[in-house]
């Protein structure tokens, strides 16, 4: 099986997010990258795939340089090579042009991706890749089987779950659930350092979005606080009182 | 300008977030039409004319009566055209999520997910939407012809108003082809009679500080006195006390209540992530200097267990009146 995961490299989540001096971007200084979380399901699932039915794992990602190590992390997870994208990753229409534009001529079997990049949170480049590709595809899969060439997907919704069935190949996103991702040993991470990244520039078309700016949010929170001061039932009081009387909630 | 809004189903109802998005629309300023996409358009269709929507575009499938992401957004495309619109808007559910980027391709149109404020000045667009786990917001013009917007539910009151007069309904017929449907949901389980965290509009939860699954009646029973869903940090997940549906934050789910409850929760950035933008947010926590705290709008330090069957009481007397 031929198998192609899409890895994003992201701010670590628990980075304090700095508005750059063009207001218009994240400012990078200090911040700490990491291999999107929600990517390393859909590594993990890859691997389990390619030892079941034989075959290879390539993982691409759009970006700038730094990028190839988001697909250092995947090759030291077990995936067999990498490609890198070169592209500005501003615009999604232009991040999924790209990819599809790679990703077509290696015909996979399956293309996996995570259900949403944890910097611009957008869950959009899976379902542009189907159209793209003329491939179907379910996102947010908390179980994936496959069989023949059919594949079944759990995908969680609100209030329940959704089971989709899909003609191969397809395209699957990971939620977290979809299995546990294993840690890269040593070896494989000193292995990694051999595996071939092919790196090409992308040629997406035009941008279709345009950034205004990026800002902070700055809710204005009452912050009222009250203690139990030896009286519990009192202290419940008062705060119901806040949410009936002051922000009229109840 | 004509604005389309597609109208979600579930069960045979149109769902909550796709009326607020026609106030979402309504509020953008235009005409506003509403798309229905089904095996059986009929009964949606007679729910959308009562709605403050111009033209209901319907457009049916027998093959649909097994949802696909691919042939609704077929069939959406299409319907935009028809309907010369130059916004598309989709509530941002998960199978919304899956539709607006599909019909964004298909009609080479620029999609902002998540929106959560628009701005319309002459025509200008520009939405604004979460992003880096709402620790920071984008505001952005769609550069295209034509937009597509999901938004994010929650933030706009569903849509009761009545249009002025009947809407006009128009069958519109779809040119679908097999692959559509070369992906299609066989089934749809959903857990019973729970609200779930993604749609309730307050939300309990509990984290750590409850010490235990068996102490969740306490958390359940103030849930039931303000009618609202059970929420859960991850820590309680992992630990697994409560089920992953319930979790909220980075790994979890987002949400966005009128009134979200913390019980015991710390306040991790990456639970702050899934619920900051809540309209109120109490905290409850017997460490006064809990991240979440400084969040939060109402706030009790103190010990959970003591507070909680006060506080359910409390409520239930306010809702009664
Ligand atoms: C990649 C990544 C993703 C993550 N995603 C999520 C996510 O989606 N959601 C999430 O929630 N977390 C997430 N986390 C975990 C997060 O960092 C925290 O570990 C977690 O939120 C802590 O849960 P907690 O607040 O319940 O527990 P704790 O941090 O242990 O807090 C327990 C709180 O209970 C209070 N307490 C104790 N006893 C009482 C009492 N009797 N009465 C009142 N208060 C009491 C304590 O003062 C404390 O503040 C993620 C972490 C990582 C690294
Ligand atoms: N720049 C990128 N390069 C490669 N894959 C990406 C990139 N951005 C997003 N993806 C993939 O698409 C998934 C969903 O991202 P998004 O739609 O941006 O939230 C991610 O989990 C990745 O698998």
């Amino acid at each position: 099986m031929n198998i192609i995961v899409c890895v994003s490299h992201v701010p670590d989540t628990t980075t304090r997010i700095n508005v750059g001096a063009d207001k218009k971007s994240m400012d990078p200084a200090g911040v700490k990258f990491i291999l999107n979380p929600y990517d390393e399901f859909a590594v993990e699932e890859a691997l389990r795939l390619r030892d079941k039915f034989k075959g290879e794992v390539t993982a691409i990602s759009v970006g700038a340089d730094n990028a190839k190590e988001a697909i250092r992390q995947a090759l030291a997870m077990g995936a067999d090579k990498g490609i890198l994208v070169k592209g500005d990753k501003s615009d999604s229409f232009q991040v999924a042009d790209m990819l599809a534009a790679a990703i077509k001529p290696l015909s996979p079997d399956l293309i996996l991706l995570g259900k949403q990049s944890i910097d611009f949170d957008g869950m959009e480049i899976a379902s542009m890749l189907s159209e793209l590709l003329d491939l179907p595809a379910a996102t947010v899969a908390v179980a994936l089987n496959i069989e023949g060439n059919k594949a079944t997907v759990e995908k969680e919704v609100e209030g329940g779950r959704e089971t989709i069935q899909l003609d191969m190949p397809c395209i699957v996103a990971a939620q977290k659930g979809l299995n546990e991702p294993r840690y890269p040993s040593l070896p494989n991470i000193m292995k990694a350092k051999q595996k071939p990244i092919q790196e090409v520039s992308g040629a997406p078309g035009a941008k279709r979005t345009e950034i205004v700016e990026m800002t902070k949010p700055e809710k204005k929170r009452a912050n009222k606080i009250v203690k139990i001061d030896g009286n519990a039932s009192q202290a419940a009081h008062e705060l119901a009182r806040m949410l009936h009387e002051e922000a009229k909630i109840i | 300008m004509n604005i389309l809004v597609y109208l979600e189903e579930r069960n045979g109802r149109i769902r909550k977030p796709s009326l607020e998005a026609i106030s979402a629309a309504h509020a953008l300023g235009g005409t506003v039409h509403a798309a229905v996409i089904g095996a059986e358009a009929n009964a949606l269709v007679e729910q959308a004319k009562t709605l403050n929507v111009q033209t209901v575009f319907a457009a049916s499938d027998a093959r649909l009566a097994k949802y696909s992401s691919r042939a609704t957004a077929r069939a959406l495309a299409e319907i935009a055209k028809q309907a010369n619109a130059e916004v598309v808007l989709v509530g941002a559910t998960g199978r919304g999520k899956d539709l607006a980027p599909r019909a964004a391709i298909r009609l080479e149109a620029g999609y902002v997910p998540d929106v959560t404020a628009f701005t319309n000045s002459n025509g200008d667009i520009v939405a604004t939407h979460p992003v880096y786990a709402g620790k920071a917001q984008m505001s952005v013009r769609v550069t295209t012809p034509v937009k597509v917007f999901s938004t994010r539910p929650n933030l706009w009151k569903p849509s009761k108003d009545a249009a002025a007069s009947t809407p006009a309904v128009q069958n519109v017929s779809v040119s679908f082809q097999d692959t559509d449907f070369s992906e299609h949901t066989t089934a749809l389980t959903l857990s019973q009679g729970k609200l779930d965290v993604a749609e309730a509009d307050i939300i309990v939860s509990g984290g750590r500080g409850m010490r235990g699954p068996e102490h969740w009646t306490l958390i359940e029973n103030l849930a039931e006195a303000f009618g609202a869903a059970t929420g859960a940090s991850r820590a309680v997940v992992d630990a697994g006390w409560r089920p992953h549906a319930e979790q909220v934050g980075q790994t979890g789910k987002t949400v966005s209540p009128t009134l979200y409850v913390a019980i015991g929760i710390s306040g991790a950035v990456q639970h702050l992530a899934g619920m900051s933008s809540s309209k109120t947010i109490v905290a409850i926590n017997k460490d006064e200097n809990a991240p979440i705290f400084s969040i939060a709008d109402y706030g009790l330090v103190g010990d959970a267990f003591e507070v909680l069957p006060a506080l359910t009481e409390e409520i239930k007397k306010l809702r009664s009146h």
